[in-house]
């Protein structure tokens, strides 16, 4: 045909296409990431939160919190309470309690989520055990804080709130090596 | 160009194909490859039908009885792949191959040495895949959407073939797309404007920039994967800092596309069988290639229908809510067109008009469902269930099987130059109908009332609709040995098939003598 263009340079294209669409594929994870940051929408709580806050004493919210063991963690997992009433922009603190009823040294790692997932956003941990991995010892036991605020610009519908973790083993990946009880 | 089409230089040997099984392995020429492409295609299908035989005996009664739930895991998992990627997929190739270069007046395929490596990465690939079954873990057994994490931390050790598999396949795809758009692109007989083409060439053009496109997501996708079992990345490891749901939306990005690769060859077809068997022209030709157009558009932002339970925003769920049931507009316009164009004409009905017309009925059933699934409330409930398994199979049964058959009917006479058998053609053609609905029909019935996919036990209430499925199954898994006796039948003898065999039929795949010569337009027509 008169009007088309050279195989090779066709072929070449279409080639181009294949690889700028692999490297797409992987393109999707920072993207998946940065979309839900900004939308704040897969309950994913942002790292440590530096600021302060005044507290609104005219509003309370209640948390809730749960623990989950991920599948064949034989860890004990649970928070000293089921749940607490906080007003926003104070600071509160509930101890979560872990033990390795194990005969080996294990660490493992908690991942954090909030939900409703819209208020992932208004949600800061000054503290968590969650920002670093814990090593128990043997039959060891220890006591993990989380310190947080509820932001005073949380949308006012949201009157509940329940701040869920679950551990997952990582000593496959991350041999247990110094004794730390983390923090 | 020239330099590459001319590779078998016809001046100065012989044109007949060689001789023996050597024929076959070194083999560029195009119909030789899209043989291959159609025999491999229906083994994976009998290969994959079997797998589905077991699926039914164990589901004919409640409770199990014939295999374990482990091995009944890795028969749903090994039915979908093998039916997607093994029998759907190259059989369009096969399609592809035999008839694109006849349509548009190509002396053969664009790239033939190309051509020959994407077809023979296949049975490799499938070797691999199905010896899975046979190593002491046993073979994938996380469904043929292979979630993360049960494909990655919870998956049998042989996930790595199964992800080298999937890459082989993946390669063939890209390398048989990049062939077809190149042999649409360049090879066109002078006069075939883009306009002027079969809407077969035109829908399998679409198709194969839809696989450029997604195949290489899913390749990426798979190599996540592998990286997350053997180097220690946790893309979709929640302990590591990933997010499994990141998995599913890099899957279904490819995996919606792809569903309209195994659908949009179909469309093609049977745009090209209604109008022979109407004898009337195909009613809004232009509509028809703009609606495949926008089809392919649509289904790359509507991906997270199949996730509407993973808990996606309200925004994003009315979002994907509504770019789902666009895509029933186009669709809804093709449909339209393949009524308006049986409207009125003198129909008859040979077999391939008979697979045909069911197709247009029982693809719109999957349609509509497909409608009632876009519902993200709705959704909620159906999540999981038989319904979803009874959508998709409408669609694919009818939509992309019975668009095969259409085509196999519709082109052994030049395949093979003989006539098939009228009479057992059209008895194949309402085995296989009466069968697929008393498979697939009760299966709405049981997802709507709640019975879960992919489970080998369920409740006694169940129990009559999934008899009368598993009795479906058997019949229209045993017609498809008969199709086998039909085609054989059909190549050993039958009368012979003249140049244009449909009174009715257009095109320049008619104008070359039945069966058509190893090689053909080796002078380009001349199109009006
Ligand atoms: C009007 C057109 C269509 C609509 C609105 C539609 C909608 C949907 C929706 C919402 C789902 C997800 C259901 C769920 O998992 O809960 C689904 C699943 C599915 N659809 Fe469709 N669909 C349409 C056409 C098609 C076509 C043409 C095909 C293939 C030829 C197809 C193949 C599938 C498959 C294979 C699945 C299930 C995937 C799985 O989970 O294993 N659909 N469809
Ligand atoms: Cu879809």
């Amino acid at each position: 045909m008169a009007d088309s263009i050279s195989m090779k340079k066709l072929v070449t294209r279409l080639l181009g296409v294949v690889v700028a669409m692999f490297v797409f594929g992987f393109a999707l994870v920072p993207i998946y990431d940065v979309m839900c940051k900004a939308f704040g929408i897969n309950g994913k709580t942002a790292g440590q939160y530096e600021g302060e806050q005044t507290v609104d004493t005219s509003r309370q919210v209640r948390v809730q919190f749960l623990s989950t063991n991920n599948i064949d963690m034989p860890w004990d997992f649970y928070p000293k309470h089921d749940e607490l009433t906080a007003n926003p922009g104070a600071v509160n603190e509930m101890i979560f309690i872990a033990r390795n009823p194990t005969d080996k040294p294990m660490s493992a790692q908690a991942v954090p989520s909030i939900a409703p997932s819209t208020a992932a956003a208004y949600f800061h941990k000054t503290e968590c055990f969650c920002f670093t991995q814990q090593v128990l010892q043997p039959g060891q036991q220890i006591e993990m804080p989380v310190r947080f605020i509820v932001d005073r610009d949380m949308p006012k519908d949201v009157k509940h709130l329940t701040l869920s973790y679950t551990l997952f083993d990582i000593t496959a990946r991350h041999p247990p090596v110094a004794v730390n009880t983390g923090g | 160009m020239s330099a590459v089409i001319d590779d078998h230089g016809h001046a100065d040997h012989a044109h007949g194909p060689a001789k023996g099984l050597m024929r076959w392995v070194l083999t560029t020429n195009h119909k030789d490859i899209g043989t291959l492409y159609l025999w491999f295609a229906f083994c994976m299908f009998l290969l994959g039908g079997s797998f589905a035989m077991v699926i039914r005996a164990e589901l004919f009664q409640p409770g199990l009885q014939i295999v374990e739930p482990a091995f009944f895991n890795q028969m749903t998992t090994m039915h979908g792949l093998v039916m997607v990627f093994g029998a759907v997929m190259p059989a369009f190739v096969g399609l592809a191959n035999w008839m694109i270069p006849l349509m548009i007046g190509a002396p053969d395929m664009a790239l033939p040495r190309m051509n020959n490596f994407s077809f023979w990465l296949l049975p490799a690939a499938f070797l691999l895949l199905v010896s899975t079954l046979f190593t002491a873990g046993g073979g994938p057994n996380f469904g043929w959407t292979f979630y993360a994490p049960l494909s990655t931390t919870y998956a049998p050790e042989s996930v790595t073939y199964f992800i080298f598999a999937i890459h082989l396949m993946g390669i063939s795809s890209i390398m048989g797309a990049i062939n077809v758009i190149a042999t649409i692109l360049n090879l066109r007989a002078p006069g075939m404007t883009l306009m002027k083409m079969p809407l077969f060439v035109w829908t399998w053009l679409i198709t194969a920039f839809l696989l450029i496109a997604v195949m290489p997501v899913l390749a990426g996708c798979v190599t996540m994967m592998l990286m997350d079992i053997h180097f220690g990345t946790s893309f979709f490891s929640a302990a590591g800092g990933g997010d499994p749901v990141l998995f599913q939306h890099v899957f279904w990005f490819f995996g919606h596309p792809e569903v309209y690769i195994m659908i949009l060859p179909a469309f093609g077809a049977v745009s090209q069988i209604i109008p022979t068997f109407s004898r009337k022209p195909l009613f809004g030709y232009t509509s028809m290639v703009y609606a495949t157009a926008s089809i392919a558009f649509l289904s790359f932002i509507v991906w997270a229908h199949h996730m509407f339970v993973v808990g996606i925003p309200l925004v994003g769920e009315l979002f994907f809510m509504y770019a789902t049931m666009l895509i029933a507009v186009p669709t809804g316009v093709k449909v339209f067109n393949w009524a308006s164009t049986m409207w009125q004409g003198s129909m008859t009905f040979e077999t391939p008009m008979l697979f045909a017309v069911a197709f247009v009925i029982l693809f719109s059933i999957g349609g509509f469902s497909g409608l009632m699934l876009a519902i993200a409330p709705a959704d909620f409930q159906y999540q999981d269930t038989y319904f979803v398994v009874a959508h998709f199979h409408y669609v694919l049964v009818p939509g992309a099987i019975f668009g095969i058959f259409a085509s196999a009917y519709y082109w052994l006479p030049k395949w093979t130059g003989h006539m098939y058998d009228e009479t057992l053609g059209k008895l194949h053609f309402w085995l296989s109908f009466v069968g697929m609905n008393l498979t697939f029909f009760p299966m709405h019935f049981v997802g709507l009332a709640g019975m879960p996919r992919r489970i080998p036990d369920y409740n006694l209430q169940f129990a009559d609709f999934n008899m009368v499925s598993s009795i479906g199954g058997f019949m229209f898994g045993a017609t498809q040995i008969f199709f086998l006796f039909i085609v054989i039948k059909t190549i050993r003898g039958g009368p012979p098939a003249p140049a244009k065999p449909w009174d009715g039929a257009e095109g320049l795949e008619w104008s070359v003598p039945s069966p058509a010569p190893y090689h053909t337009f080796t002078t380009p027509p001349e199109v009006k």
